[in-house]
């Protein structure tokens, strides 16, 4: 069992192997990449079982190893691995979705002239995603949290024919620069203060700092690398623009994987966050407004992937909330359910548009569940998995969070948990009504989708009602009792707060059927009659309009100053010594008369100062 | 009794009367003979040097006889070159080699 641990590096080292294969070899053979590419993941995933294995088979045991990386005076990196549940279950999530999605995007891109360069991005980021899990360092876990953020960059610009793809890929690596500043510098602070970036070192070194400001400033600077990654507010902008990239990546990436590295992180560094009540305050506010904000959005967008990229912003402030009112447990368990059935929901979107030929409008859908029974009960078991319907997984997860929320003191945010969890059930059975139920029967040429693409729907869909009972009364809570941190308290679970939550979700489910499908509310009149409210929420609350008003008055001002800096001051500079140096030797060179007797008066002539000058010094030396 | 400072008078004489041929003359061997004039007010200098203060050795000496024997070979490449462009420009004249200007 130790062999596997220690050599459990091959899980994130074998895709990165795939992607050099490929890149460097093999990209003129497309299947040939897709198969490289679909062996390294599973063979991670093979892998991933035995040392998920291992590890929940010796209890919560830890295992490290590192090699030293870096070495300067004063600051020292390590490439390691630090295998503990947490790292179990995160390379089984990724593996698993990563595995599936790979597969699916057989299907759904077999006809794409960039299919091999596909496969190799898809492999560098299923390495850079292990590799971050597996980190055992801060150091090492902002090389991958970077490398992540390029294939990130990479797969939403993948169609870079498409300008709107190309904006939403800059637009994406840029407001996760905003982000990653703050955590690189909490990161340096943490190394200055504590002269160690290792998890295992910091959780002993920090309690002496508990509650002092400047390890709170550094646990806030820590912070916004989750903002940005996990697209929280106000750096939430970038995730809907990144659904311009394939549906599969936003499925593996904008949905079960990347965003929720910034979960991750807070759970890993949890010790950090947990010393200072100020900042587990700012996360649990910030995130539960994130999953208002969100869902709020999500109730009115048309798109169908917009709809589901929302309603992902809206789960990740749910798990951020979770993280800050001190439930880590629920908030990993509500990430592990989430990743399934939210890439199950995309890859569900990915086939639908797939059939519709790139249609991504929901009222030119409809219709669909005759055309489609595969796609259309997969869909709505993740539906009703994300509306937190029992006993589906996310149910179970998204119950511990509310509990959490409700033990820990946070009524308000607990009512706001409960108010979004009716929210995500309306707006996703809005969507299933419309586009699978629909009059519209723009579907007639529909067709199913095929094998390889509805297998994995399948499979996620398994996963999806099941995956929830790991961490259910069920099975006496086998998930807290590994993914835990000294001090949990497990709060008993409320039949209440149960029923509560699942009468909302169903209220939520109920009323989309009235207005949607019954018609007993006419939309189109509440639409008008909302007409305020109806647009601040259809335009996003008018943030990102906002964001470009400001960076067209602000930062273009700024840059308008430094152009007229650069030009007259710098420019000024170099050029004026150059044009100073022109006029001297336009002026000088008639020194240069050509006669041989003039160079000689120069020469006796410098002689003679040479002489007077060695005198000077000479008395002066004496006197 | 001639001493020491009489050959450093001569020396610094003959490097002036030197000095003033190269610049004034115009004639290209006049400032010739000019130069070879500055260099043996150099080796009276090294040979007083080497009798007066340095006796017990000869290195002064010796270089006397190094630079007669540099003066000699300079004169010849710069006879050489006075020809060459004589042929040229027909004229020593210095006033008239002022190709090298600006």
């Amino acid at each position: 069992m130790q062999n596997i641990l220690a050599s459990s590096w091959v899980i994130p080292f074998l895709p990165f192997l795939a992607f050099a294969l490929i890149g460097l070899f093999i990209h003129r053979w497309p299947k040939m990449s897709a198969a490289v590419s679909i062996l390294a993941i599973s063979t991670a995933l093979v892998y991933s079982v035995l040392v998920a294995m291992a590890v929940f088979s010796k209890g919560a045991g830890v295992f490290e190893i590192a090699a030293r990386w870096l070495n300067m005076p004063g600051l020292q990196v390590d490439m390691g691995l630090l295998i503990d549940p947490l790292t179990a279950v995160m390379l089984l999530v990724v593996t698993i979705v990563a595995l599936l999605v790979q597969i699916y995007s057989i299907g759904y891109m077999h006809d794409d002239p960039g299919f091999a360069s596909y496969f190799a991005y898809q492999s560098i980021f299923a390495g850079s995603m292990l590799g971050l899990v597996v980190s055992n360092n801060f150091g090492q876990i902002f090389v991958f949290w970077e490398l992540v953020g390029l294939s990130s960059y990479l797969l939403i610009g993948f169609w870079f024919g498409r300008h709107s793809a190309r904006e939403a890929a800059k637009k994406a690596f840029i407001t996760n620069r905003i982000g990653d500043f703050g955590f690189l510098l909490g990161i340096l602070f943490l190394q200055i203060i504590f002269g160690t970036l290792n998890f295992n070192d910091l959780s002993g070194a920090v309690a002496s700092y508990s509650n002092t400001a400047v390890l709170i400033t550094v646990s806030l600077l820590l912070l916004l690398g989750p903002v940005g990654k996990s697209a929280q507010f106000p750096l939430h902008v970038w995730l809907p623009d990144a659904m311009e990239g394939p549906t599969p990546v936003s499925a593996l990436i904008h949905a079960a994987t990347m965003v929720a590295a910034g979960v991750y992180l807070i759970a890993r560094a949890f010790f950090i966050f947990n010393t200072s009540p100020e900042t587990m305050m700012v996360i649990a506010v910030l995130g539960g407004f994130t999953a208002l904000f969100a869902a709020s959005i999500a109730l009115v967008q048309n798109d169908i992937k917009r709809i589901l990229a929302y309603s992902t912003l809206s789960q990740l402030g749910y798990m951020v909330m979770a993280m800050g009112v001190g439930a880590m447990t629920a908030g990993m368990f509500h990430l592990m359910t989430h990743a399934f059935f939210k890439s199950l929901l995309f890859l569900g979107a990915g086939s639908v548009i797939h059939a519709l030929a790139n249609e991504q409008d929901i009222w030119k859908m409809g219709g669909l569940h005759k055309k489609m029974p595969v796609t259309t009960w997969t869909f709505i078991i993740g539906a009703l998995a994300l509306s937190g319907i029992p006993p589906l997984s996310g149910f179970w997860s998204k119950d511990e969070i509310l509990l959490g929320t409700f033990a820990s003191g946070h009524i308000g945010l607990y009512i706001l948990g409960s108010l979004v969890a009716f929210m995500t059930a309306f707006y996703m059975f809005r969507l299933i009504f419309v586009a699978f139920f629909g009059e519209n029967q723009a579907g007639e040429h529909a067709h199913e989708s095929p094998a390889v693409m509805t297998v994995p729907l399948i499979i996620l869909a398994v996963l999806a009602v099941f995956a929830g009972f790991v961490g259910s009364p069920l099975m006496n809570y086998a998930f807290a009792h590994y993914i835990t941190y000294p001090g949990a308290v497990h709060h008993t679970p409320s039949i209440t707060i149960m029923l509560i939550s699942s009468l909302l979700a169903i209220s939520g489910i109920f009323l989309a059927w009235a207005v949607y499908q019954k018609k007993w509310l006419d939309y189109e009149k509440l639409k008008i009659k909302m007409g305020g409210l109806y647009l601040l929420l259809y335009n996003k609350y008018y943030i990102d309009e906002f964001y470009a008003w400001l960076i067209k008055h602000f930062i273009d001002g700024t840059a308008r100053l430094m152009e007229w800096f650069d030009l007259k001051v710098v420019n000024g500079a170099v050029n004026g010594l150059a044009w100073l140096t022109g006029y001297l030797g336009l002026n000088l060179r008639y020194t240069e008369d050509g006669q041989v007797q003039t160079y000689a008066i120069y020469i006796y002539a410098g002689m003679v100062v040479l002489i007077i000058s060695a005198l000077c010094a000479v008395f002066t030396a004496i006197a | 009794m001639i001493g020491f400072t009489h050959y450093l008078i001569l020396s610094t004489i003959l490097f002036g009367i030197g000095m003033y041929g190269v610049i004034s003359k115009r004639n290209a061997v006049a400032v010739l003979m000019s130069v070879e004039i500055m260099l043996n007010a150099v080796n009276i200098n090294f040979i007083a040097i080497s009798k007066f203060i340095r006796s017990e050795t000869a290195i002064g000496q010796l270089f006397a006889i190094f630079v007669i024997v540099v003066a000699a070979a300079e004169v010849a490449v710069g006879l050489a070159l006075i020809i060459a462009i004589y042929r040229q420009k027909k004229s020593v004249n210095l006033n008239d080699f002022n190709l090298l200007k600006w």
